[in-house]
């Protein structure tokens, strides 16, 4: 069987001052081979916590993680993650970075470079591999980490808010490219983001967490991704739907920020 | 005081001369067209020329007042008085009517050995004197000593050059000044003049005929580069041991809590303490030969190297180890291709202080005890009071040092062009 199942995951950090945080509690969900699920919530809903659990990070104090029929117990090469930004290493070249994986298993220098230069292709880098990363832009820095992560032919692909840090024009243009990429490879992909309209654009699947206990909210299944993938992101934007649904998912979103800050309130 | 003012007046003259040659010469840059400078740190950048000239000054004034031969004579600071004067002398016993004697003084440079000249004894019972007094020394003028009436018998000393003189007074003179002392005794004290006294600061070209010198013939037994060298060497050996040692040990406590547990109360005792303080530990524990250095600059390096490699370590941000993990990399791998590399930067900045303290350890280590080494050479030198070889050994002191860390931030830019930038 193929996908990833997470079956009943709860995760609970107790303070040092005898308080606990239940930063998930009973999440489940089923996640096709090939879907993409983008992730939305207030900050505190445990997204976070989710991807680096998912990651194999973080062990779930109770429920469990079966990708592909196998339990998941720590990081592995089939759980590829994108960052934000900064997890590039800043001391290798464009190519040694996306070479990093292949590196690590010790694939023959021949196949190596086959794998990096097609994605360096692939991401529009190819005549920058050469240079350091630091040298490039947030979005080159970016591409390079999706590269990095696709070279080394993960099942899954977490990505933490990867274009949170980009401009507005370079994020539509790295949106674009997600979508693209995950058509052309088939992967699952786990998107978290803080942005309703990119949950909307990227997501597949959309779920939306609520926080204390971190659970799952709600949960689309949108058209919107399969839209993107061939079209403009504006003229997708442009759908009867879409409008509707944001509208939908910002009061959701912010309901919950208002209970929280009027949770504050009361405690104080 | 007037040393400092001279060298406030060219600081301001530079300044002006500088900047109204730079404004008329139309050089114009990027900075030149911000309206707010003051506070912007970036439009500060060091002038260059400002540089030079003070460069110059210091050389400059080093040779002004010093009475350098490199600079004509007309910028010297007047010089002590040099040659042949003469004053008179009144002396009085009761009963008797005063007589007048003459005194010649001869000053004279203090290599140059100089006896006091002959001169006729005169008439009347005050006889004349002469005497022989070294640049920036006085000297006490027993006038009595050939008088026909001794100073029991009530010879006194009343006028100076015709002018009334009690204990404790002073009257001038050609080529200096004469003070009665206590005893009621002539004490001439030549002209000093505004120049430093070789003594205490040789003039240029004297320490630079001093550095051919010794560069020539060595000091002590050794060549200057033996000297140079032996420094060097101690601070290259102990850094290295230092280092050695130092970097596993902060990698072990970045990367384990037992580690870090363990060793932070110890370096963290040892790091404030200053290498200086372990110097009489260290001689009483090895002796003032070489393991004795070697130890204390061993010491003066590790705890600056452990913590740059802990902080080094901890520093490393934990997206990249995720990173790491999830392409597959193995905990070996994580740790040579992710935390070494990440780590570097600040080992780096580490170096560049330890070899800056083990190089002033170093120096003071050879000042306290040393058969060679450039502490040693100007410490022995002190004791001889050969002032040129000090300041030869403090600007090579200088010299040394800087290059140090030039060589350091020059392979930090080789090795590790990543700083900074992660």
């Amino acid at each position: 069987m193929t996908g990833l199942s997470i079956n009943n995951l709860s995760m609970r950090f107790d303070l040092p001052n005898g308080d606990h945080v239940q930063a998930l509690q009973d999440v489940s969900l089923d996640l096709k081979a090939g879907e993409l699920l983008s992730v939305l919530g207030p900050s505190g809903c445990g997204k976070t916590t989710l991807l680096n659990i998912v990651a194999g990070f973080l062990a779930p104090t109770s429920g469990e993680l079966i990708l592909n029929g196998h339990k998941v117990t720590g990081p592995d090469a089939e759980r590829g993650m994108v960052f934000q930004q900064g997890a590039l290493f800043e001391w290798m070249s464009v190519r040694e970075n996306v070479g990093f994986g292949p590196s690590m298993k010790g694939t023959p220098k021949k196949d190596k470079d086959e794998t990096v230069n097609h994605l360096l292709d692939v991401v529009g880098l190819q005549d920058f591999k050469e240079k350091a990363v630091y040298e490039l832009s947030g979005g080159m820095q970016q591409r390079v980490a999706l590269a990095r992560c696709l070279a080394n032919d993960p099942d899954v692909i977490l990505m933490d808010e990867p274009l949170g840090a980009l401009d507005a024009l370079t994020r539509e243009k790295m949106q674009s490219l997600v979508l693209k990429l995950w058509k052309e490879t088939g992967k699952t992909i786990i998107l978290i983001t803080h942005s309703v309209e990119e949950a909307l654009l990227l997501g597949e699947r959309l779920i939306v967490m609520a926080p204390r206990p971190g659970r799952i909210h709600k949960e689309y299944r949108l058209p919107f991704a399969d839209l993107g993938v061939d079209a403009d992101l504006r003229e997708v934007k442009k759908h009867p739907e879409f409008g509707p649904r944001r509208e939908e998912i910002l009061n959701m979103i912010w309901d919950m920020e208002e209970e929280i800050m009027g949770g504050k309130e009361d405690a104080a | 005081m007037i040393p400092l003012l001279i060298y406030i007046v060219i600081f301001v003259a530079a300044f002006f001369i500088v900047t109204k040659v730079v404004q008329g010469a139309g050089l114009k840059d990027y900075t030149s067209l911000k309206t707010v400078t003051f506070g912007d740190e970036s439009a500060v950048r060091p002038n260059r020329a400002a540089g030079i000239i003070s460069i110059l000054t210091i050389f400059l004034m080093w040779g002004i007042f010093t009475g350098s031969s490199l600079l004509p004579g007309f910028l010297h600071a007047p010089g002590p008085f040099e040659g042949t004067t003469t004053f008179t002398y009144t002396a009085q016993v009761e009963g008797q009517a005063p007589d007048d004697a003459t005194v010649t003084v001869i000053v004279h440079p203090r290599e140059v050995e100089t006896d006091a000249p002959e001169v006729d004894p005169g008439d009347g019972f005050a006889k004349n004197d002469s005497a022989a007094i070294a640049q920036w020394r006085t000297g006490l003028i027993n006038v009595a000593r050939n008088d026909d009436i001794s100073k029991a018998d009530g010879n006194r000393v009343i006028a100076i050059n015709g002018q009334k003189i009690a204990p404790g007074e002073t009257v001038k003179v050609d080529g200096g000044s004469v003070t009665l002392s206590d005893k009621g005794t002539p004490n001439f004290e030549p002209i000093k003049g505004w120049q430093m006294e070789p003594l205490y600061l040789p003039s240029p070209e004297a320490v630079w005929v001093r550095s051919i010198e010794i560069a020539k013939e060595g000091f002590r037994n050794f060549t200057l580069l033996e000297h140079l060298g032996y420094s060097l060497f101690r601070v290259v050996v102990g850094f290295f041991f230092g280092a050695l040692v130092g970097i596993p040990l902060g990698y072990a406590m970045g990367l384990s809590d037992w580690f870090r547990g363990w060793f932070d109360p110890i370096v963290e005792f040892m790091r404030p303490v200053p290498p200086l303080a372990l110097i009489p530990l260290v001689i009483i524990w090895a002796g003032i030969g070489e393991a004795g250095k070697i130890i204390l600059l061993f010491l003066a390096a590790l705890w600056i190297m452990a913590i740059a490699a802990r902080s080094g370590v901890s520093g490393v941000k934990i997206s990249k180890v995720h990173a790491a993990y999830s392409l597959g990399a193995s905990k070996w791998q994580i740790m040579r291709h992710v935390i070494v590399p990440n780590s570097l930067p600040e080992i780096f900045t580490g170096a560049r202080v330890a070899m800056g303290v083990c190089w002033g350890t170093v120096v003071a280590a050879e000042l306290v005890a040393a058969e060679q080494g450039a502490g040693m050479m100007i410490m022995t030198a002190s004791k001889f009071q050969n002032t040129d070889i000090v300041i030869m050994g403090i600007i090579l002191i200088g010299v040394i040092g800087f290059g140090i860390d030039m060589l350091m931030r020059w392979a930090e830019r080789l090795l590790v062009p990543w700083k900074g930038k992660g």
